[in-house]
This record gives structure tokens, C-alpha cells and sequence, in this order.
């Protein structure tokens, strides 16, 4: 293999030069509820962009060199852990997979609504999740009374496996949650996070609920049956899952049995 | 009193059995609108029968009054089928208010939320709240109006409405709610309940060609009406005969009794 012929010796060919970095505005709506005294505010702030640079680089960047007052979540930062959502531009997105590249010169950022505030981009997600896990119970609901460890373990059909893996890779970023007008308005609605974790367990062989055991947690106007399907829940998922088909399929299927 | 009013008011009705009423209520709301838009399509292809010219309105009109068959013309029998469509409107709007934003704090959040968001879908829904709530009234009012005389349709009769009353304002602005918020629900209704499981961009094409035909459809339509109700404001009243109709009437008169008068206008 031949290696390509370089010119390191001359100054950079002048296709090659490129514009100066973009100067990216970021207003940041900013509020304490500790300090309810402060009014929410937008504050500005002014980064360099740089090269395949993330709106979480850049917020990273204010905090460090402008700004350590700045409170937004991160832990991840590959968008597995679902902490840095936030409304980007008026709609929810991963700060971790927002390039801003794909911003304009001036961008706003504020939190998540519905969600407990804890200040300027932070939200308590974790709390919500959590409370609507236990409203549902997501989790499994084994058919075995008694564990055998020593038994050979069900075998799955591979494609079945691969919807339920499918479902799970749901990271609870509360995206679907936050671009839902109907939880906008209805702060006991399931929303589509919930509906994807029933969508998941009723799928599930091992699960020993029934639709009737689903509709009893889904199937009233905090559920399926009270979703407007504005379907931005789908739009908005930086998972891509397929909410619009699973709610759907969840609304037939429990429309049946109620 | 009864057992279930008790539990009820204690607030544990959900404790002594699953509610079907959650489940019923969402697909009497989807049914009962996808009546009334199919009802509003079928509605506009009727009183369309105007741009092919007056006889095959009034052909219509007779049909449903039973003309052809009883070989006289039954009111009721369009008064009946309004009262069905009051019916299911009714209960259709019964229902749909459930989704309204119902206080001042939902409707700021919606609104907020939508002229963030600027998501398609989501702006729809907020036209179909404001088109929805016109239509409380409007379509309660032309319900009425359609119960109660149902004799004054025809092409003059319409057409008298439009012009001599004065109501195209009120006809053109449920025209434009009308076919928004049933061309919208329809589509909602697919991606509601996924049938038919087509893409959505897909779907909401198909949605705007549909909005955009019964638009025009519905804006020629009324144009007919207009034109028709000026021409014929100096015969406010006076009910559409078709000419064949006429010659037969004189025929029979004839027959009958020489001397009497044909009814109605000759066209």
C-alpha cells in the first residue's frame, strides 16, 4: 500500500483554510428555587465553537472557564445515561448529542418542564422515573415462585429477544415526557416512557401479568386512553424508539379488554 | 344510595373491580368522530350537487325527504336523520371537551408548549381545540336550524340562507373549522389507533390533499350559493320547482281542474 503524497513542507492550500470558529450564543434560562427572590432569567453566554463539538462540550466549557454557578446534569456523555436533557431551542434533546453544528449562531437552552426543578438546566428525573416505575411496577413479574439456580434457563426465540432489547434501550431521559402536551397539561399522565416499559413487559414471556393486569395500570385517562397522540413523545426520542406503534398496539390491545 | 354511589364517593371505585369506562369512552370519541367527519364528507358531496346545477340539488333534497318513494315529501324524515347527527355531535363533543385545556394555567402551558415546540402535530391538535370549540356553537346552531326547518332546504331555500339571511359569514367560518378539525381528527384517528399502518408523512399528505379538496369543494359550493341567493333575492322564499316537474304538475292540473295555477318557479 502506497502511502499518498504529502506537501508538508508548504502553507496550508487555501481551499483547505478555513472560516474562523463560530462564535455560539447559548441564553440560558437560569433559576434557583432556593432563591425564589431571583426572577427566572435568560443569561448569555459566548463559546468558540469547535470542531465536532457537543452542546455539552460547550456548556462544560462556560462552566469551567465563565461560569461554575451553571448547574446542568452529565455522567455519560454518550448519550447512554439520559442525564443532560434539556429543551434545546423549545424542544427536548440530549445535551451529550446535540452538536452544535447543527445550532444556529444563537441557541436557548432551558430545563426540562414537568420535572422537579433543581436549578437553571438540572431537573429531578430520577424522582418522576422512579415514582412512575413503582405506579406500574416495572419490573418483572416472574411466573417462577421459587428460584431454581441449578435449572437450564428458558430459552427465548432470538427475534422476540430482540424486541424486548429493543424497548429496553429506553435511558428514562424524560424527552417523551417533556414534548407530551398531554402530560404538559395532566401532570398524572403516564407518558410515553411508561407506555414503552408496559409495551416491554407485556411482551415478555417471562412476565405472568395479563392485559387485565396492564389495564388496571394503564387503562384510564392517566394511561393510554387519556394520550392525545400529538405524538412528539416519537418525534423527539433520542433512542428513536418506536412509541407511535407501541402506543398504539397498547390502545388496541387494552381498548379490547376494557 | 346504592353500593357502587358509596364506594364511589369514597373514592374507591377502582377497588372493587376493573372500570370499562376508560377503554368505552376513548372508542366512542374516535367512533363518534369518524361518523361525523365521513357523515361531513358524504354532507359535502350532497349540498355540492349545487355546482352541477339546481335539479340535482333538488333531486337530492327530495331524496331525502322521501319523495321518490312516498311520492311525497316527508320532512321528518330529514329531521330524524339531523336529530341522529345531534346525537352523536353532541356526545362527540362531550367527550372531545375531556382533552380541552380546561383552566388558565393548562391553556398558558399548552400554548407555551406548542409555539416552543413547533412540533406539526402538536399545532394541530391546539387547531382542533379552537376549531372544535367554534363548532360547539356554529354546528349547534345549523343542527337547529336543520331540525327545525328542514323544509327550507333546497337550492332556493339554501341559497336564501346564504344571501337574504345573511349567513355566509357564519357558513364560511364553519366550512373552514368543519374541514380542519375533520381532516385533522381523521388523521389523528390513524395514528391513534394504527390503521391504516401507512407512514405518517405519508398519512398527513393524503390528510392535506383531503382538507385541501373538501376545501375547495366546500369554497365552490358556497360560492354556488351565494351567487344563486343574489340572483333570487328578489324571490326570498319561494321554493325550487324543477321545469319538468312543472309540466307534469300543469299536466295533472289540467287534467283536473283547468283553472289552477302552477306552484312554485319554472326554471
Amino acid at each position: 500500500m502506497t502511502e499518498p503524497v504529502t506537501h508538508r513542507d508548504n502553507a496550508p492550500d487555501p481551499a483547505e483554510r478555513k472560516a474562523p470558529p463560530r462564535q455560539l450564543t447559548l441564553n440560558v434560562l437560569r433559576y434557583d428555587p432556593r432563591n425564589p427572590s431571583v426572577a427566572p432569567h435568560l443569561q448569555a453566554y459566548k463559546v468558540e465553537e469547535a470542531d465536532s463539538m457537543t452542546l455539552f462540550i460547550a456548556l462544560s466549557e462556560i462552566r469551567e472557564h465563565q461560569d461554575p454557578t451553571l448547574q446542568f446534569d452529565f455522567v455519560c456523555r454518550a448519550g447512554i445515561c439520559g442525564s443532560c436533557a434539556m429543551m434545546v431551542n423549545g424542544r427536548p434533546r440530549l445535551a451529550c448529542r446535540t452538536l452544535t453544528a447543527s445550532l444556529p449562531d444563537e441557541s436557548t437552552l432551558a430545563p426540562l418542564p414537568f420535572f422537579e426543578l433543581i436549578g437553571d438546566l438540572s431537573v429531578n428525573t430520577g424522582k418522576w422515573m422512579r415514582g412512575m416505575s413503582e405506579r406500574l411496577e416495572t419490573w418483572l413479574h416472574a411466573q417462577e415462585k421459587e428460584l431454581d439456580l441449578r435449572r437450564v434457563e428458558e430459552r427465548m426465540d432470538p427475534d422476540l429477544a430482540e424486541q424486548i432489547y429493543e424497548l429496553d434501550r429506553c435511558v428514562e431521559c424524560g424527552c417523551c415526557v417533556a414534548a407530551c402536551g398531554t402530560a404538559q397539561m395532566r401532570e398524572d399522565f403516564v407518558g410515553a416512557v411508561g407506555f414503552g416499559k408496559i409495551a416491554r413487559f407485556r411482551l415478555d414471556p417471562r412476565d405472568e401479568r395479563s392485559d387485565d393486569d396492564f389495564y388496571a395500570v394503564i387503562g384510564d385517562d392517566t394511561g393510554v386512553f387519556g394520550c392525545m397522540s400529538l405524538l412528539a413523545c416519537h418525534d423527539v426520542c433520542p433512542k428513536s424508539l418506536p412509541l407511535q406503534t407501541q402506543i398504539s398496539f397498547l390502545r388496541r390491545k387494552l381498548a379490547t379488554v376494557g | 344510595m346504592s353500593y357502587e354511589t358509596i364506594v364511589a364517593q369514597a373514592g374507591l371505585a377502582d377497588r372493587i373491580g376493573k372500570n370499562r369506562w376508560p377503554a368505552r369512552l376513548d372508542i366512542l370519541q374516535s367512533s363518534t368522530g369518524l361518523f361525523l367527519a365521513l357523515f361531513m364528507w358524504g354532507h359535502m358531496f350532497f349540498v355540492a350537487s349545487i355546482l352541477l346545477g339546481a335539479t340535482p340539488m333538488w333531486v337530492i333534497t327530495k331524496f331525502f325527504e322521501g319523495y321518490f318513494i312516498f311520492g311525497a315529501s316527508h320532512y321528518w324524515l330529514v329531521s330524524c336523520v339531523v336529530a341522529f347527527v345531534a346525537v352523536v355531535f353532541v356526545l362527540h363533543a362531550g367527550l372531545a371537551v375531556r382533552k380541552f385545556p380546561i383552566n388558565y394555567r393548562q391553556l398558558r402551558t399548552i400554548r407555551a408548549h406548542a409555539a416552543e415546540m413547533r412540533h406539526e402535530d402538536t399545532t394541530l391538535w391546539t387547531w382542533q381545540v379552537y376549531t372544535g370549540f367554534l363548532l360547539f356553537f356554529f354546528a349547534s346552531a345549523h343542527l337547529y336550524q336543520m331540525l327545525v326547518w328542514p323544509e327550507k332546504i333546497g337550492p332556493y331555500g339554501s341559497a336564501d340562507r346564504m344571501w337574504s339571511d345573511g349567513l355566509w359569514p357564519f357558513y364560511l367560518t364553519m366550512l373552514l373549522a368543519v374541514e380542519l378539525h375533520g381532516g385533522i381528527g381523521l388523521y389523528r384517528l390513524a395514528v391513534k389507533w394504527g390503521w391504516p399502518d401507512a407512514p405518517r408523512e405519508v398519512l398527513k399528505k393524503l390528510k392535506w390533499a383531503l382538507t385541501a379538496f373538501f376545501l375547495v369543494l366546500g369554497l365552490a359550493t358556497l360560492g354556488a350559493y351565494v351567487k344563486i341567493g343574489y340572483e333570487h333575492r328578489d324571490h326570498y322564499g319561494e321554493r325550487y320547482t324543477p321545469s319538468w316537474l312543472v309540466d307534469q304538475q300543469q299536466n295533472n292540473d289540467a287534467a283536473a281542474a283547468p283553472q289552477a295555477a302552477p306552484s312554485g318557479e319554472t326554471k
